[in-house]
C-alpha cells in the first residue's frame, strides 16, 4: 500500500475494534506509529484524518505477542548459533502473517558457550516491515529439574549454586526479558528475587515443585508459569503442584500461565480446566520449533530428521514429538473453538495477557490511545483469519489496502 | 408557526433529518457560502443525529460547508468527560461526518473568563453570518437550551446557574456524587435562538405533552421559554403523537389537516418510504 508520511493521521474505518474486553464499532486513528485519541485531534488541533482506509467490516485487534518461540522456518535460536541473524530475521518476518507483532525468542537449555554467543546478538528490536519486534529473550533453562527436562539436553542442565553462577553461565543479561527456572532447586528463590529486581520476569517451569515451592517462587517475584501442564507434576488433589498456583490464596497477585493450545500438547479438556479456573491469566504461547512454517513432509533440522504430518512434528523413526509447529493464529483459533471462549477472550490471551506478563501494556497488547499501532485486521466470519498485520502503523503483512485521501494537499505520499 | 405531528419519535428523527438535509442541500453551500446550523444535545435529537450519520454515509449529505454552533455546555467538567456536550457531539455526530473541526463550535465551559467566552460566541455567530437554522429540544418544563423557567426571553449567551432539580437529576451521571455535578452551564439565550432565520424544535414523549401545550396553546411566557418562538417568523415544531396528549383536539386536527403542505417540506423522492 502506498505509505503516508508518519506524521499524518490515518483513520481505519468501517471496522470493529477489540477494546476494553468488548467488540465496539468505532474507527481506529493512527499517527506517528501510535494509536491516537481522535477527540482532542478534532477539538484541539482542529484537523481531520489525512486519509481513511476502508476495512470492509474487518475486526481490528492488538497484534499477537508470542513469549515462547524457539524458532521456525527451519531455524532454531538455540542451535543455529552460526547463522543467528538469519534465523532471527527469517522467523521475525515469517510470523508476521500469523499476526505476531512482538515475540520473545526462546533459548532452551544449552551449553554455556551458546549463551555467551547468542544472548548479546538477540537484541530487542521495535519491529517493522523486516519482521516482528523482539521484546527480549526468554531463557528456558538451564536451571531446571533434570527429571522434568522435556526435550532439553540433560548434560546441559545446571544446578543453581548462587547468583554468581547464573551470571557466569548466561553472561550478559541485558537482552533477557524472561527466565524459566525450577523453583525447587536449592538457591532458586534467591535467584528469582535477584533477577526480578533487575527487571527480568521469572517463570516457573520444567519443575517437580509442589505448590508451596511454587508459592514461594511467586512470593519472591515469579509471575508466570511456563507451558502449564507440560514438564511439571500432574495435578494431584492433595498436592496440586504448580497447577495449584492458578487458585492459590497464598500469593500476593494472580499469576499468568503459558499454554500451548495446538491441540497436541494440551488436551482440550485441560485447556478448558485452565481457562475456567483462571481466565485472566491465560497466555497463549506457540512454543514453536524449527519445523513451524515448513509445511508437511520430511525436514532436516540440525542433527534431527523430522516428519511433519498435520499438526504434529515427530522425530523420524520414533514416537517423540519434536515440539510444537503451531502458529499463533492457529492457537487462537484452537483456543476459541476448544475452550468455547469468545473471540475477544481468544484475542486477549494472545495480546493483552502476554503484554501484562512482560510489563509492556503501556505500549503493547491493547488498542488504547497512546500505545504502539501494532494491530491486526481479522476476518471473524467463520474461524478467525488474519488479513493484515500492522506494526507501528505500517502494514507489514497481508494484501494491500489503499488509503483514501480526504484532503489532497495534506497527504504526502512516501517515495 | 408550523406543527408537524408524526407517529412516533422514530418518525420525528427521520423527518427532522430529511428536513435538515433538504434545507442544507437547497442552500447549495460552498467554500464562500456556509450553511450555519445551531445544534442541541440530549435524548430527543439523538435519533436525528443517527439518521444524519446514516444519510451522510449514504452520500446524501456533506457537512464540508456547514458551520455548527451548539446551544450549551456545562461549566467546569473536563471536556472529555462522558457527560460533556463536547463528548456527546463527538460521539454522536462529529466523529462520523466530514465537518471541518474548525467549523464545529461548542461553548468552552473551562474558559478562564466565562463571560468573555459567551461574548466571543455571540461574535462568532455574527461573524458566520448568523444562524440559518437552529434545531432544539425542550425540557418537560418547556426550557430551551439551559434557558430554564424565568429566563429572559431576550437573553443572550451567558453563564446560567442550574436549578436544584437539574443538579439532583444529573447526579446519576456523576457517580452519585453531588460535588462532581456541574452547578453552572454556558448557554445561548432565547434571544440568540430568536435571531436565527429558522427554528426547528423537536418534542417527543408524553412527559413533554404539557410543555407542548404551554408552548403553542397558551401565550408567550418566560416560565415556558420555548413559547417565545410563537413570535418567530419561521418556527417548525416537530412532535410525536404522545406529545400531543395535552393539546386540544381542534389544535391537533388543524395541524394534521396541513399534512399535505408539511410533507412538501422534505424531499419528495425521500418521502416515498415515509
Amino acid at each position: 500500500m502506498p505509505s503516508i508520511a508518519p506524521s499524518k493521521i490515518i483513520k481505519y474505518t468501517n471496522c470493529r475494534l477489540v477494546r476494553a474486553g468488548a467488540i465496539v464499532r468505532d474507527d481506529l486513528w493512527v499517527r506517528g506509529g501510535r494509536i491516537v485519541n481522535p477527540e482532542p485531534v478534532f477539538f484541539d488541533e482542529q484537523v481531520q484524518a489525512d486519509a481513511t482506509v476502508d476495512c470492509s467490516d474487518a475486526l481490528i485487534c492488538p497484534g499477537f505477542i508470542d513469549i515462547q518461540i524457539n524458532g521456525g522456518f527451519g531455524y532454531d535460536f538455540s542451535s543455529d548459533v552460526g547463522k543467528l541473524e538469519e534465523a532471527v530475521s527469517t522467523v521475525a518476518k515469517g510470523v508476521l502473517a500469523t499476526g505476531v507483532t512482538s515475540f520473545c525468542p526462546t533459548v532452551v537449555t544449552s551449553p554455556c558457550s551458546v549463551y555467551h554467543e547468542v544472548l548479546p546478538k538477540l537484541k530487542r528490536t521495535p519491529g517493522g516491515k523486516e519482521g516482528a519486534g523482539i521484546l527480549g529473550i526468554h531463557l528456558e533453562g538451564p536451571f531446571i529439574n533434570p527429571e522434568k527436562k522435556g526435550a532439553h539436553p540433560l548434560e546441559c542442565i545446571q544446578k543453581v549454586e548462587g547468583i554468581n553462577k547464573i551470571h557466569n553461565i548466561y553472561g550478559d543479561l541485558g537482552n533477557v526479558a524472561l527466565v524459566t527456572i525450577a523453583p525447587e532447586l536449592p538457591g532458586a528463590l534467591e535467584v528469582i528475587r535477584h533477577l526480578t529486581s533487575q527487571g527480568i520476569k521469572v517463570s516457573v517451569g520444567h519443575s517437580k515443585g509442589n505448590l508451596e515451592e511454587g508459592e514461594a517462587a511467586v512470593n519472591h517475584g515469579a509471575s508466570f508459569i511456563t507451558h502449564l501442564f507440560n514438564a511439571m507434576l500432574p495435578f494431584h488433589h492433595r498436592d496440586p503442584g504448580l497447577v495449584g498456583l492458578l487458585t492459590s490464596q497464598f500469593i500476593p497477585r494472580p499469576v499468568h500461565y503459558g499454554i500451548i493450545a495446538d491441540g497436541i500438547h494440551t488436551h482440550p479438556a485441560a485447556l478448558r480446566i485452565a481457562h475456567r479456573t483462571h481466565p485472566k491469566g491465560l497466555v497463549l504461547v506457540t512454543d514453536a520449533m524449527a519445523a513451524m512454517g515448513l509445511g508437511e513432509g520430511h525436514h532436516c533440522i540440525g542433527q534431527m530428521q523430522v516428519l511433519v504430518e498435520g499438526r504434529q512434528a515427530q522425530v523420524v523413526g520414533t514416537n517423540t514429538l519434536a515440539g510444537s509447529i503451531a502458529t499463533m493464529d492457529d492457537c487462537v483459533r484452537h483456543f476459541i473453538k476448544e475452550a468455547g471462549v469468545t473471540v475477544v477472550e481468544g484475542i486477549e490471551a494472545a495480546s493483552l495477557h502476554p503484554a501484562q506478563v512482560m510489563g509492556v501494556t503501556h505500549s503493547k497488547g491493547t488498542l488504547d490511545f497512546g500505545t504502539d499501532a501494532d494491530f491486526l485486521l481479522l476476518c471473524d466470519k467463520g474461524p478467525l483469519r488474519v488479513l493484515n498485520t500492522f506494526i507501528a502503523g505500517e502494514c507489514v503483512a497481508g494484501p494491500s489496502l489503499t488509503p483514501h485521501t480526504i484532503k489532497t494537499p495534506r497527504v504526502v505520499l512516501a517515495k | 408557526m408550523r406543527l408537524v405531528i408524526l407517529e412516533d419519535n422514530e418518525r420525528v428523527a427521520e423527518w427532522s433529518a430529511r428536513y435538515l438535509i433538504k434545507r442544507i442541500n437547497d442552500f447549495k453551500p460552498g467554500p464562500n457560502k456556509f450553511f450555519v446550523l445551531g445544534l442541541p444535545t440530549g435524548g430527543t435529537p439523538l435519533g436525528t443525529y443517527k439518521k444524519l450519520v446514516q444519510y451522510h454515509k449514504a452520500g446524501k449529505i456533506s457537512f464540508k460547508y456547514v458551520k455548527t454552533f451548539n446551544m450549551d455546555e456545562y461549566v467546569g467538567i473536563p471536556r472529555d468527560h462522558s457527560q460533556s456536550y463536547h463528548s456527546f457531539m463527538w460521539q454522536n455526530l462529529f466523529k462520523h461526518i466530514d465537518i471541518d473541526p474548525a467549523n464545529a463550535h461548542i461553548l468552552n465551559g473551562n474558559a478562564a473568563n466565562l463571560e468573555e467566552e459567551c461574548q466571543l460566541y455571540e461574535d462568532k455567530i455574527k461573524e458566520a453570518g448568523g444562524i440559518e437554522l437552529f434545531m432544539g429540544g425542550i425540557g418537560p418544563d418547556g426550557h430551551i437550551a439551559f434557558n430554564e423557567p424565568g429566563s429572559s426571553l431576550v437573553s443572550r449567551t451567558r453563564v446560567k446557574t442550574l436549578n436544584q432539580e437539574t443538579i439532583t437529576a444529573n447526579a446519576r451521571f456523576f457517580d452519585d456524587d453531588m460535588s462532581k455535578v456541574p452547578k453552572q452551564a454556558l448557554t445561548v439565550g432565547v434571544g440568540t435562538v430568536m435571531d436565527s432565520r429558522e427554528v426547528m424544535v423537536l418534542i417527543t414523549g408524553s412527559h413533554k405533552a404539557y410543555a407542548l401545550h404551554m408552548a403553542i396553546e397558551e401565550g408567550v411566557n418566560h416560565m415556558w421559554t420555548v413559547s417565545a418562538f410563537q413570535q418567530h417568523p419561521r418556527t417548525i415544531m416537530l412532535c410525536d403523537e404522545d406529545a400531543t396528549l395535552e393539546l386540544k383536539v381542534k389544535t391537533v386536527k388543524y395541524f394534521k389537516d396541513l399534512w399535505t403542505v408539511h410533507h412538501k417540506l422534505i424531499d419528495d423522492h425521500m418521502m416515498d418510504t415515509f
